[in-house]
Formats: C-alpha cells, structure tokens, sequence
C-alpha cells in the first residue's frame, strides 16, 4: 500500500478509535464504577448497557451550543479542541504492534510530549473563556499542578532515553524482546531504581490527565466542574473525549517504556497476520490493565489536597526521579556492558 | 472574561458563591465567600432559602397537630425531633410514659441515628472526592429505613411518637432484624475503618484541618459532635439524662483535637456507642402498654414555659414552649443544633483553603431543612 | 454548687432594681395573661377530654404559684428542673441583660438559644435567653420585658458570637432591635423582608 494512503487510512482508524475508545471507557468506567460500589451500572440501553455511550453521545450532540454571558466565544469554543486534537495527534506514533502504527517517527517520544503539554494549554483558556470563578481557580490549579508533573515525568522519561539510547518508539518496545524480564520495569540490572520509576511515571500521567486522586481541574465537590462547569452539550463532550484520549496515551506510554509494548511475556512470535494481532493483543492487554487501575484508583480514593498534591511532585517525585536519574547514569557507566 | 474584568480591578480579592445550588453544600445553603486566589478571607454563610416557618406553624394548630412538622425539619434523625417535641410536652402537661414506649422511643431512636451518621459518612467522603462510600453507606442505611418502615410505617420524614407513648408497638420480626443489623453493621464498620478511616489521603486532608477550639464552641454554642470533637464531654443523653437513658451503659467518645478529624471520629465511635445502647434496650424491652392506659386526648399544658433537650444526631435539639394553657402553643421556638453549628463556620474559615474549608462543612454535618426551619 | 454560685453572682444585679421594682410588674402581666387566656377559653371548641381530676389538679396548682409569687424579691428565681426544664429563671430589665451574658460567660456557659415571646395583650415583647453549662446540668434563663412599640435591647454578640445569629433570628421574626449589633439584616427571611411573622398581629 502507498505510504499516503496507510497513513490517511490509519489517521482515519486513530480518529475513530479515540473516539469510540472514549466513549467505551465512559462505559468501562461506568460499569466499573457499579460493580465497586455494589451497583450494576448503565444497563437499559443495549445489552449490559453497550449503547449507552452512542445514546450520550448523540443526547450530548443534540444539545444547544450555547453561549453564556460573558464567555470569550472563540476561547470558549477552541478550548476543546485544544485538549482533543492533540490527545489524537499523539496517537499517530503510538506503536499498537510493529507495523501497526501512523508513522515510526525517530522523535515519536519527543512529539507525544510536545502535544502533551498543549492539553493543559487547551484547560487554562477554556476555564478563562467561560468567565466563571470556579472555573478559573480550577484552571489555576490545573497549570499549576501541569507544571509540577511534568518535571518529574519528563526526568524519567530523560532516564529511559539514557537507556534506550532512542525516542523512537517502535525501536523501544523492540529493546524489550524476549521474556518479560527484559521488560524495563523488571531490569534492575540498568537501574534498581527501575520499578520506582515506574511508579513516578504512572502516578504522573494519573496527575498530567487530572485523574482522581489528582482530579483538580474537575473537583466537582469543591468547585462543580471547575474548567467544565460553563460548558454546554459536545463542547463538554469534547473535553471529555480528550481527557480519556489523554488517559489512552498516558497508560500507552507507560505500556511502552516499562511493560514490552506489544511483547508477549514469553519469547512466543507469530509472522504476518497472526503476528499482528498477537502484538496487538498484548498491547491492548496491558493498556487496558492500566486504564483499569486508573479507573480503580478514582474510584477507590478520595480526593488530595492541592498543596498535597504539588508537595507530593516538588517533595518526593522530582527528587526521586532525579535521583533515579543520577543512578541509572552511574550505572550505565559503571557496567556498559549490560 | 468580561465578567471578571469587570470586577473592581483595583481590589485583590473577590467574591464567590458557593451555592445555593453547589455540590459541597448538600441542600440550598448559600455561602458567600471573599476570596484571595485559594485563601477564604471571609466566610458568611446565607440561610433561609428553605425557611418554612415551622414555629408559626405551631402557633396555628394544636399541640398534636404539629407532631408532623417535627419529621420535616432534620429530616435526617426525624425521631429524635420527633421525641424532643413530645418530651417538651409531656413534661408541659405531665404525662407520664410507660416504660415500653420509653424503650421503644430509645431503639428507634437510636437507629435513626445510626441512619443519620451513616448518610454523613457516605457524603462526608463524597465531599473529599471519595464517590464509593457513599453507596456502601447507603446500603446499610437502607436495612435501618426497612426496620423503622416496618414499625413507623415511613422511611424518612417519621411521625412515630405520640404524647404518652409511640404510634405502633414493635414485633419479634423487628427485634430479630434489628439484632441482624447490629451483627451486619459490627462486621462492615473494621471494613469503613480499613478502606476509609486508614486511608492516607483522608488523614491528610482531615487531620489538623479546620480546628475548633474548646472556647469557639462554648461561645457559638456549638453541641453534639462538632463540640465533642472539641474535647467537650457534652452529650445531652449523659448530661441531662431524659426518657430511659440513664439505665444503659454507654460511653461519651470524646476527641481533644477539635479538627475536621475528630469530629470524623465522634460520629464513627458514636455508631457503635449507639448499637450498644440499642442491644441493651432490646434485652431489658419490659412488656406493657405503648401509651398510657388513659389515653391522651386533649393536651393542654398549664400556662407557663418549658425547656426540654434532646439529643440528635447532630446536637442539642432544644424545644422551648410557651403555653397559655389552651390546646394551642403560645409560642414554640425550636433550638436546632447546626444552626449554632453553622454559625462558626465563618470565624472558623478565616484565612482557609477552600477544600479545606469544604472538608469543615462536611465534618459540620448540615442539614439545611433544620438549619432553615 | 454552680447553681448556687450563678444564683449568687446574678443576684448582684438586682441590687439596685429593689427600689424600681420591676418584678411585681412582671407578676401583674402574669396576671393579665392568664386573664387573657381565660377569655380565649370560651372562644374554643368545649373540652369534653379534660377530665375534672386535672383540672384540680392544676388548678390547685396555679393557686399555689400565686400564692408563692407576691412576696417573691426581684432577683433569679430557682425553679422546679422537673416540670419546667430548666433551673434559673432571672428576669432582667434590658439594658442589665449585658452585664447578666458577661456573668454566665464567665462562668463558661454557652449560649443554647435566644428567642422572643409576643405579649401583645400588655403591649410587651420578652426576649428570653437560654444558657447551659457543658460540665454541670445548670440551665439558666435570662428574660428581658421591651416595650412593644420600642423594641430596643443591647446586643451580646461581642459576648457570645453565637448569639449573632440567634439575634439576627429575633429580629427576623419580631423586629426587636439589638442595638450594637454588627449586621442586624434577615437572616432566615428574605433580605428584603420588612415584616416579622411571630408578631401575634401578623397577617400573612
């Protein structure tokens, strides 16, 4: 197949599956939500409840988009889009197994991070377009905690360039062939901080994509839906298919860098089509044991205390990470064999 | 963006409503908040949006008649407002009260409460962002509303009691389901304890937070729990032992902190004082009449004005009635607890984080209906 | 031991009210209530209920308490905790009310609540106080007899910041004016109310 056409064709496929994707993790969450808390969850619409995000969605759609007093309208309406287009653009480098992936970009880690960080650009000026308090304090809240993420994750990510010696992303899950012991959170041998490290990533993308515990742009008891609280139908809608096209990519990277991407745990490889899936279905696995922790996570835990929460990134994460960093150096140096 | 353009521009604070329609405040309390960024500068709380003028209403029919009022204030711990009112009268016109209803009075009572506690544990940690807690508590709740639905014949807003005695007289099927819902509840509280109590993200956001100091609630005459949680050892069922309180064995929890976590505490070590009393009551239930042998028609207290307390879930529920000896009150002014609870928030607030003052609100256990009235 | 104590220390209040003789006054409304009350009787449905045992009885009772109250001394009275729910009824002229809230505070009682009672038959508002003791089962209650037309009694917020609220209740509901109070606007009512609903001659 010409290049063009793949990647017209696989964009199409990224666009639909952060859609759908999002609107099935609503129901995920939904159910899991249920079950956790000894209820059923949706389940009038469709069997178990499987239409009930196409009936939101088209009740989100049909609904007026409308403009409140006061809002700065193209703020107000771009704002979305500013968390959702990027959350899909990452998706173009996300390898979903060796060939199934846009493009194998040598940069990919580093594009995935610069789109990233629009997310939090699209939460301030929707919070500050809709001329609401509540949703400026949450919009305050949200760089500030963005901010504070963000360093402690991109100083792992720093470290696990260190080790890949690469950004691109397909040539990172192939350093992990074999038994799932050369899956990078296990490999104590590159660094023993590497588990630890994990979990500072882990906790840093709950943070980046404002996932409970760590949920200050939305906080509902505290401030309704903090950048959320002025929007109407889709324009709501839209945050929130970025939001969990955000959690897609946050769990995806973590899959990526520390879990073997699409590896299985044992040294078991399939050519052609069979090998396609094969990948895919370990990738997908291991994304969705993510996204459901994530899931578990929110609806286990109460909400931090903002001054909590950044004294846990300024406190304890960046000085981890950066020690973590300092010892991966060492011991690369030391033993540049491994 | 206008709109906060708009604002005084030469000013660095500015001012928030949180509600009357604001998830926190669990009802239409409205707070008007002056904030600095994160920080409360001034906290003044706006009542009044649900005020039915309960007291009017007693003015205007009789004694008995009002008796479903009482259900529709905390609606939350309906029997204990159902039982200071009664109380209040049958002290006024010196009815004496069996002993079975007085038995009665205290189980249903004390289920209630139980009930109340358990609906404030669910949205307390719904407050702090913790969604599950809710239902687990709402479902034990459920089990009491079933037992008092079984007797009272509501499950919410009950008119149960009656001067002299109480409406309906309880069966073996209630006491063998009461005595299941106290084993039920004995097994599910460690659970509450382990997932909830112990959980590191409620220490930090409870410990320390919003203290109230023994003398802030003496001067805004906070009671019940929030004054409990302040080191007071001030329960009105210890102090002022009303109906048959005196002859059970329970304790008073009392915490010396006075932070958003021990008043957390009082209500979780009060659930259990609670089931204690509830068992005792169940094994020492005389036999007899509900209500006096002769019935009580027509109540008229002497002229003059009576005092009586009783404690709610939420603190000293006062009843003061003035009566000119007709079947009417006089005048009946009704002390309800979260209204003196309320009133501290704003000096309480000073200079806060605004989740942190949301977590005090909860730890206040508000019921606006009764705050109102 | 606090009810004595309290009795005592309210007690130095009256001692220049002796010459005024405020009490008796007090005893003469009494009076009129029950005067009042007499006549709205009739005016009900007959009470076939009552049975002639507790009319006895409390008609027996009442002459007792008249025969007590004339040569009863203004100053706190104890009364029956058993029948009235409280312990210490000390009825003060208004401007003594202060001084009574410094005395309790003192004395660490806490403020449980502050209301008003419409005597329009004589033409007063009472504002009665009720206070309470967290360690020792002591209540006490303060009244204050305004003039109707006049309703003016100083504030005891700066006292008890509780009682704020509880003012500004009062004043809701019967227009008695707290003088010195910090925000004396409605509270319970809608803050453009003019009206007080507790007032006997309020008409919805």
């Amino acid at each position: 197949m010409p290049e063009p056409f793949r990647v017209i064709l696989f964009i199409i496929f990224v666009m639909a599956f952060a859609g759908l994707n999002a609107a099935y993790l609503v129901w995920c969450e939904r159910k899991g939500a249920g079950h956790i808390q000894r209820r059923i969850g949706p389940k009038e619409v469709g069997p178990y409840g499987l239409l009930q995000p196409i009936a939101d969605g088209i009740k989100l759609m049909t609904k007026q988009l409308f403009l409140p007093k006061g809002v700065d309208p193209i703020l107000f309406m771009v704002a979305p889009l500013m968390v959702m287009v990027p959350a899909i653009m990452s998706f173009c480098v996300i390898p979903f197994s060796e060939i199934f992936v846009a493009r194998e970009i040598n940069i990919g880690l580093l594009m995935i991070f610069a789109f990233a960080s629009v997310n939090v650009l699209g939460l301030l000026l929707g919070s500050w377009g809709s001329a609401n308090k509540y949703a400026v304090i949450a919009g305050a809240r949200c760089v500030s905690q963005n901010v504070a993420y963000e360093i402690p994750m991109l100083i792992t990510t720093i470290t696990m360039v260190m080790v890949t010696n690469t950004m691109n992303l397909n040539e990172i899950v192939r350093l992990q062939d074999g038994w799932f012991w050369h899956w990078y959170v296990f490999r104590l041998d590159i660094s023993l901080l590497m588990p630890v490290a994990f979990l500072i990533f882990f906790v840093c993308s709950l943070a980046e994509t404002n996932r409970a515990p760590f949920d200050m742009a939305e906080a509902e008891s505290e401030l309704i839906a903090g950048t959320y609280t002025e929007y109407p139908g889709m324009g709501f809608g839209v945050f929130f298919m970025g939001e969990y096209a955000n959690i897609v990519i946050g769990c995806a990277l973590t899959t990526i860098l520390f879990l073997g991407g699409w590896q299985s745990p044992i040294p078991l490889d399939f050519s052609g089509f069979l090998g396609v899936i094969w990948g895919l279905f370990w990738f997908l696995l291991k994304l969705y044991a993510l996204i459901f922790t994530v899931i578990w996570i929110r609806w286990t835990y109460p909400r931090t205390q903002f001054y909590e929460l950044l004294n846990l990134s300024w406190k304890v994460l960046i000085p981890f990470s950066l020690f973590n960093l300092i010892l991966t150096a060492l011991q690369i140096k030391i033993f540049p064999w491994l | 963006m206008n709109g906060l353009l708009q604002q005084d521009l030469n000013q660095e604070t500015f001012t928030i409503n949180l509600g009357p329609q604001h998830p926190a405040t669990h009802g239409v309390l409205r707070v008007k908040l002056v904030m600095d960024g994160e920080y409360i500068v001034e906290a003044e709380p706006v009542l009044g949006y649900i005020h039915r003028m309960h007291e009017k209403m007693g003015e205007n029919r009789t004694w008995a008649k009002f008796l479903p009022n009482c259900g529709r204030m905390d609606y939350l711990c309906a029997l204990s407002y159902n039982h200071g009112y009664v109380a209040a009268i049958e002290r006024a016109a010196g009815i004496e009260v069996p002993e079975r209803a007085e038995y009665i009075r205290v189980i249903t009572v004390e289920l209630n409460r139980i009930s109340s506690h358990l609906l404030w544990f669910g949205a307390f940690v719904l407050d702090l962002g913790g969604f599950t807690p809710l239902l687990y508590a709402f479902d034990d709740r459920e089990q009491i509303l079933d037992l008092l639905e079984s007797v009272t014949g509501s499950r919410l807003t009950y008119c149960y009691f009656r001067f002299g005695g109480v409406y309906n007289d309880i069966d073996d099927s209630f006491i063998t389901g009461t005595r299941e819902f106290i084993k039920r509840l004995r097994e599910r509280l460690p659970m509450y304890d382990a997932l909830v109590t112990k959980n590191i993200i409620l220490i930090k956001r409870l410990k320390d937070i919003g203290p109230i100091s023994k003398d802030m609630a003496r001067r805004y005459g906070a009671t019940g729990p929030v004054a409990r949680g302040s080191g007071i050892n001030f329960d009105v069922r210890k102090h002022e032992p009303y109906s048959v309180y005196s002859e059970f064995d329970f304790d008073i929890p009392v915490y010396e902190e006075g932070d958003s976590m021990a008043r957390y505490m009082v209500r979780m070590k009060e659930m259990e004082q609670s089931m204690r009393i509830i068992e005792q009551a169940l094994d020492k239930l005389p036999e007899g009449d509900i209500q006096p042998k002769k019935a009580v028609k027509m109540v008229k207290p002497e002229k003059g004005d009576y005092y009586h307390a009783v404690e709610a879930a939420r603190g000293s529920f006062g009843v003061r009635l003035v009566s000119n000896g007709t079947n009417t009150a006089y005048r009946l002014k009704l002390r309800s607890p979260t209204y003196s609870n309320l009133s501290l928030f704003g000096e309480a607030t000073k200079g806060m984080l605004l989740p942190d003052a949301l977590a005090l609100m909860g730890s206040l256990d508000l019921v606006i209906p009764e705050i109102d009235r | 031991m606090l009810l004595a104590r309290i009795k005592e220390a309210l007690s130095s209040l009256y001692e220049d009210i002796q010459e005024i003789q405020e009490a008796p006054e007090a005893a003469e409304a009494a009076e009129e209530v029950e005067t009042a009350a007499a006549d709205a009787a009739p005016a009900e449905d007959a009470q076939p209920e009552e049975s002639p045992a507790e009319q006895k009885e409390s008609d027996s009772e009442e002459a007792s308490e008249e025969a007590e109250e004339p040569p009863a001394p203004p100053g706190p009275r104890e009364t029956d905790y058993k029948t009235k729910g409280y312990h210490l009824d000390a009825a003060l002229p208004p401007e003594k009310v202060v001084a009574a809230a410094e005395i309790l505070s003192q004395q660490g009682f806490f403020i449980e609540a502050i209301t008003g009672v419409d005597w329009i038959d004589e033409q007063q508002l009472e504002v009665v106080y009720d206070f309470n003791h967290f360690d020792e089962l002591c209540r006490v209650v303060i009244r204050s007899r305004l003039d109707r037309n006049e309703p003016e009694i100083p504030t005891i917020s700066h006292i008890y910041q509780g009682a704020n609220w509880h003012e500004r209740e009062t004043h809701d509901f019967f227009g008695i004016i707290f003088t010195g109070h910090p925000n004396l606007e409605p509270l319970l009512l809608p803050e453009d109310a003019d009206f007080h609903p507790l007032l006997k001659d309020f008409k919805a």
